[in-house]
């Protein structure tokens, strides 16, 4: 049986790790050929160790294993030029993109927090989507065949939560400003028949998530502890909940969905 | 392996249009259903309503699908016909997994303060009342499965924002958002995911007919379906005037299924970009 991507390319950010290394995988499953991106380097004010070298080769093997092409390029979502190149060289090798996952983010949250966190994860978190975005729109234009572009926001993307530290308001501003682009970009790009959707995790079983800095910075403070309940008895979901949601929403089951913020939450954000 | 193998699915308004469309898709992917609707027609309707040979086509269409369907002529104003029969297709078909309360009419178009208090009492009944009865007979089934499920509550963009000239419709179909939300929470501890969709126009015989070319050209006397078909895309983003059935069916499916596990409590447009645009 076909996949339901066979002969498509996916663009995914932060795909060297977590849920973007998940998100490729499942997609390739499908049949898509994978353009992956990650910083695979430490930003200073991130307090748990980040993703690796070694890691986007694990997703470069895992994709391999299934018979699908991967191009993989270790580049910075904040550098446009960079993220460029990186597009343009994965294109070069497998063809037009019809899929973007603009993935990629930090969550710099700790109990000594520094001023710096807010313009960090504002730089990642928002204007590395706007860049992703940006570096593939042109070519997925000219292509003529439409696409889907989904941008992961987060459940503190549709509420206020995150805490009071510089890393949790920008983390929180960057979420919900992923809204914003996603309906400017669904609007603007719908005459091309591109579609553009958000998905918004609740907690996700990913080494951003489950850290020693992270659980001590939710149980310093109780309001926040109590903000990770799930309405569903489920403490955590699987970053394939996320990737199932996306290969959802990139497939031709769902095309006519556009300028969707979609929760995959575990009926977090209902339940407040 | 279908994505829905080996479950049962409940079905309203499943003569027809959506309702027949998502008894297909399900059955499909390895679903028995079991179906209900009114078939027949109420004045305030400006359409030709389902008839019994509707139901037994799609009777007929699951069955050449290779899987089970017990249908029956039910109203989803009558508790006791909507329990009855959901009663009667579990004892038949041995469980239940997952609801589609599809069920709904479009009524006739007034301003608010020209609606004929039986129409907007009718309307309540039907397209809000009858998706709360459809819920409480199937909760207790669903739950003694003990496996969890999935209810899916067509609403329509009608439900999240406003449309003139259908103030019953769009104040039915916001109302089945509430109730959404409170059996999302309520039903969460027993892995019962709630959902509802929120289609934008979708070609079927409720919509595509000449009393809604005219709620949406009220500017021509008589206008056709091309008149229609250019204010119909002129509410959407996607340059496309209306979506097909098959593309509710379709989220009804993927929100079914074990792919949305963790999906609950969330308000689901399928609707072209038209709440962004």
């Amino acid at each position: 049986m076909a996949g339901q991507l066979e002969g498509k390319v996916a663009f995914i950010t932060g795909a060297a790790r977590g849920q973007g290394r998940s998100h490729a995988i499942r997609l390739a499953q499908e049949g898509a050929d994978i353009i992956a991106v990650d910083l695979c380097a430490q930003i200073d004010t991130v307090a748990y160790p980040m993703a690796t070298p070694d890691d986007l080769a694990e997703t470069v093997r895992s994709v391999e294993e299934l018979d699908r092409r991967i191009h993989a390029v270790e580049a910075d979502v904040r550098d446009r030029d960079a993220l460029q190149a990186a597009f343009d060289a994965g294109v070069a090798e497998l063809g037009r993109v019809d899929i973007v996952l603009a993935n990629a983010g930090i969550a710099p949250l700790s109990m000594n927090p520094v001023p710096e966190e807010w313009q960090d994860v504002i730089d990642v978190n928002l204007t590395g989507v706007y860049h992703t975005v940006e570096v593939a729109k042109p070519s997925m234009i000219e292509g003529g065949r439409g696409g889907a572009i989904v941008l992961t926001s987060s459940t503190a993307g549709l509420a206020g939560i995150g805490g009071s530290t510089p890393g949790g308001l920008g983390y929180t501003a960057a979420k919900h400003g992923v809204v914003g682009l996603m309906r400017s970009y669904a609007n603007q790009l719908a005459e091309h028949s591109i579609r553009v959707n958000t998905i918004h995790p609740t907690g996700v079983n990913t080494p951003m998530v489950v850290n020693d800095v992270m659980q001590e910075f939710l149980q310093s403070d109780p309001q926040l502890g109590q903000a990770m309940a799930n309405a569903l008895p489920v403490d955590m979901i699987e970053a394939v909940d996320l990737s199932n949601a996306i290969l959802w929403l990139v497939s031709d089951a769902a095309r006519y969905v556009t300028g969707v913020t979609l929760p995959v939450d575990a009926g977090f954000l209902n339940k407040r | 392996m279908g994505r829905v193998e080996g479950k049962v699915a409940f079905i309203t308004g499943a003569a027809r249009g959506q309702g027949r469309s998502h008894a297909i898709r399900l059955a499909q992917e390895g679903a028995d259903i079991i179906a209900i609707d009114l078939c027949e027609g109420l004045p305030e309707n400006n359409y030709p309503p389902a008839t019994e040979e509707d139901l037994a086509e799609t009777v007929r269409q699951v069955e050449a699908l290779d899987r089970r369907i017990v249908a029956r002529k039910a109203d989803v104003r009558d508790f006791d016909q909507v329990k009855s029969a959901v009663d009667a297709g579990v004892a038949e078909l041995g469980r239940l997994d997952i609801v589609s309360a599809n069920a709904g009419i479009a009524g006739s178009f007034n301003r608010a303060e020209d609606i004929p208090d039986d129409e907007w009492v009718n309307m309540q009944e039907i397209n809000l009342s009858g998706v709360w009865r459809t819920c409480k007979a199937a909760i207790p089934h669903i739950r003694a499965g003990g496996r969890g499920g999935s209810m899916i509550l067509t609403s329509s963009d009608a439900g999240l924002f406003a449309f003139p000239n259908i103030a019953h419709y769009v104040a039915a179909k916001h109302g089945v958002v509430g109730l959404m939300r409170t059996l999302a929470l309520e039903l969460a501890p027993d892995m019962i995911r709630v959902n509802s969709v929120h289609p934008t126009v979708v070609d079927t015989p409720m919509v595509n007919n000449e009393a809604t070319f005219k709620l949406f050209r009220p500017d021509i006397e008589h206008p056709t379906a091309d008149d229609f078909k250019e204010a119909a895309q002129g509410i959407n983003a996607l340059p496309i005037p209306w979506v097909d059935a098959v593309d509710i069916s379709n989220a009804v499916l993927w929100l079914a299924s074990d792919e949305a596990r963790y999906v609950t409590g969330v308000a689901l447009p399928v609707d072209a970009g038209a709440n962004v645009k």
